[in-house]
């Protein structure tokens, strides 16, 4: 089996705040090695505001820890992160090539195109079978194209911890259970340590090892099973999920 | 500069070029073209072509604290005022409390205002009035070395920041998850053309700079389907444009900024077509 180098992910006392209001309060979790936890709540309830939060994109107080299998800090950890359905100007100039190769390498996509790069970017895309895509424009893609390409440069370098926020919204039933599917033999083959924020019940019952259901706090925390019966889970879902 | 001189007449053995202040002026928009070209491809990416508009007309601020605090060159106080706009306005802006083209609003409103009370005193705005059009001829040697260092300057930005600004401009989220400080660098890309835009005002004038900045990236954005045939042909745009425009300007005695943003203008709508028909053509 492959030991990965992150044991854990330790949030303690996390607080998001926007001026004057919190976003998120005092959420104290940790994510596993080889697991998978499901981020769930309602629209507003501070999942995307933690996740950006943790990439480092807006301030945070309380403590966020990436501890080795010594307990030790480990010193850069690798993010992968798969964005909410891309919001983005589609009409910006720029191929599938040119995003990924933006993404791995510092030399100015403008400027020039190293030959081993684009080669590095072409087998990434053919290992999510989406090959045919490198020359295509970034804004053209499909909605389930444009995913697997999101994953594929999230999985590169393997990351230490995966992000991936409603990474589906947008993809049909089939296109759905092939992500997850492919999602699950990653965490298994690298021993991914996998944060999913997801509206999908069916899907977090299936592959998530633990659930964290948030509004602004920490409302319950464990099993999917758990915290389907808790009734913060009926207050928050009345109605709206199965 | 008298080596330049030498080998533009070699170069372009033309009447018009005879003068030196036509050798400065060519000089001039080879070096202003390719800054805006390129810092335009970007701002147009960013949809910060309403940002960059305020940003020009803050530049009559800048020459009015100059002239307050009796400076005979007001350019370091129209750079200075021109950064401190872009940060707070980009501070405001990420505050979110308001819609960003509110914010803009309200900042271009009271800059130009600000600047045109303190230079109409005595009624004396008249003089400033050639900051509106902007004067290319009136360019001196020293003025092309600040140029040509903010080019270099510009150039090495352009190699450092493209990355991480392209992949912002898609998803900051994403970027920060690539390991790019987001915010500096969208910090270091606006206040690059704070720097550009209140350098260039005074030879393209605060009503054209805008355009010079937008028009050549929106026109490459027609056409161009990758990031580098969107950064060269903005850049062929640029140059194209400007180099026929003073041609023009000349010849029919005019003023060269607008007669470079009619140019723009002609290309912008032939790409615009290009762009329509493309589109037809894959409908079908």
């Amino acid at each position: 089996m492959i030991r990965c180098s992150l044991s854990h992910v330790q949030l303690e006392h996390f607080t998001v705040r926007r001026g004057r209001d919190v976003l998120v309060e005092d959420v104290s979790l940790s994510l596993c090695c080889g697991q998978l936890t499901a981020l769930i709540g309602s629209n507003g309830a501070g999942k995307t505001t933690l996740i950006r939060a943790l990439l480092g994109e807006i301030p945070y107080q309380g403590r966020l820890s990436y501890l080795d299998h010594e307990g030790k800090p480990m010193r850069r950890p690798r993010i992968g992160y798969v964005p909410q359905q891309l919001d983005f100007d589609r009409s910006i100039p720029m191929t599938v090539t040119d995003f990924l190769l933006a993404a791995r390498t510092r030399t100015p996509v403008w400027l020039a195109r190293p030959a081993s790069a684009a080669r590095q970017v072409q087998a990434l895309l053919n290992q999510m079978d989406v090959g045919e895509l490198g020359g295509r424009k970034l804004g053209e893609l499909s909605g389930g194209e444009l995913q697997r390409v999101l994953l594929a440069l999230a999985l590169d370098p393997m990351p230490d911890l995966l992000i991936l926020d409603e990474p589906v919204s947008g993809v049909d039933i089939r296109g759905l259970d092939m992500f997850y599917q492919r999602l699950d033999e990653l965490r298994q083959a690298h021993h991914l340590t996998i944060l999913l924020v997801t509206h999908d019940m069916a899907m977090v019952r299936r592959y998530a090892d633990q659930v964290a259901l948030i509004r602004r706090r920490l409302l319950a925390l464990g099993p999917a099973d758990e915290v389907f019966n808790h009734p913060a889970y009926r207050s928050v879902f009345e109605g709206a999920q199965a | 500069m008298n080596v330049i001189y030498a080998i533009l007449d070699t170069l372009l053995p033309f009447d018009m070029f005879r003068f030196t202040f036509m050798k400065n002026a060519l000089l001039a928009l080879l070096l202003i073209a390719p800054l805006l070209g390129l810092l335009g491809t970007m701002a147009v990416n960013n949809r910060m072509a309403y940002f960059s508009d305020a940003l020009g007309h803050s530049a009559l601020t800048g020459i009015a604290i100059g002239v307050l605090l009796g400076m005979e060159n007001q350019l370091i106080c129209m750079v200075a005022f021109g950064i401190l706009m872009a940060v707070v306005i980009s501070r405001v802006k990420a505050a979110g409390s308001s819609s960003t083209d509110t914010v803009i609003s309200v900042f271009s409103s009271l800059a130009m205002a600000l600047g045109l009370v303190i230079l109409s005193r005595g009624g004396g705005f008249a003089r400033y009035s050639s900051y509106l059009v902007g004067d290319i001829l009136a360019i001196t040697p020293a003025d092309l070395g600040l140029l040509a260092l903010t080019l270099a300057a510009v150039l090495v930005l352009w190699i450092v920041l493209f990355n991480p600004l392209l992949l912002t401009s898609v998803n900051p989220s994403l970027a920060a998850s690539r390991g790019a400080r987001v915010k500096w660098v969208e910090m270091a890309f606006i206040v690059a053309v704070a720097v550009v835009v209140m350098l260039s005002i005074q030879w393209v004038g605060i009503l054209m700079i805008n355009a010079l900045l937008i028009l050549p990236a929106a026109s490459a954005r027609n056409v161009a389907r990758s990031a580098r045939q969107y950064t060269l042909l903005s850049l062929a745009f640029s140059l194209f444009s400007g180099l026929l425009g003073l041609v023009l300007s000349y010849l029919w005695d005019v003023s060269a900024g607008p007669m470079i943003v009619l140019i723009l203008g002609c290309i912008f709508a032939v790409t615009y077509l290009i762009k329509a028909r493309s589109r037809v053509s894959r409908a079908a």
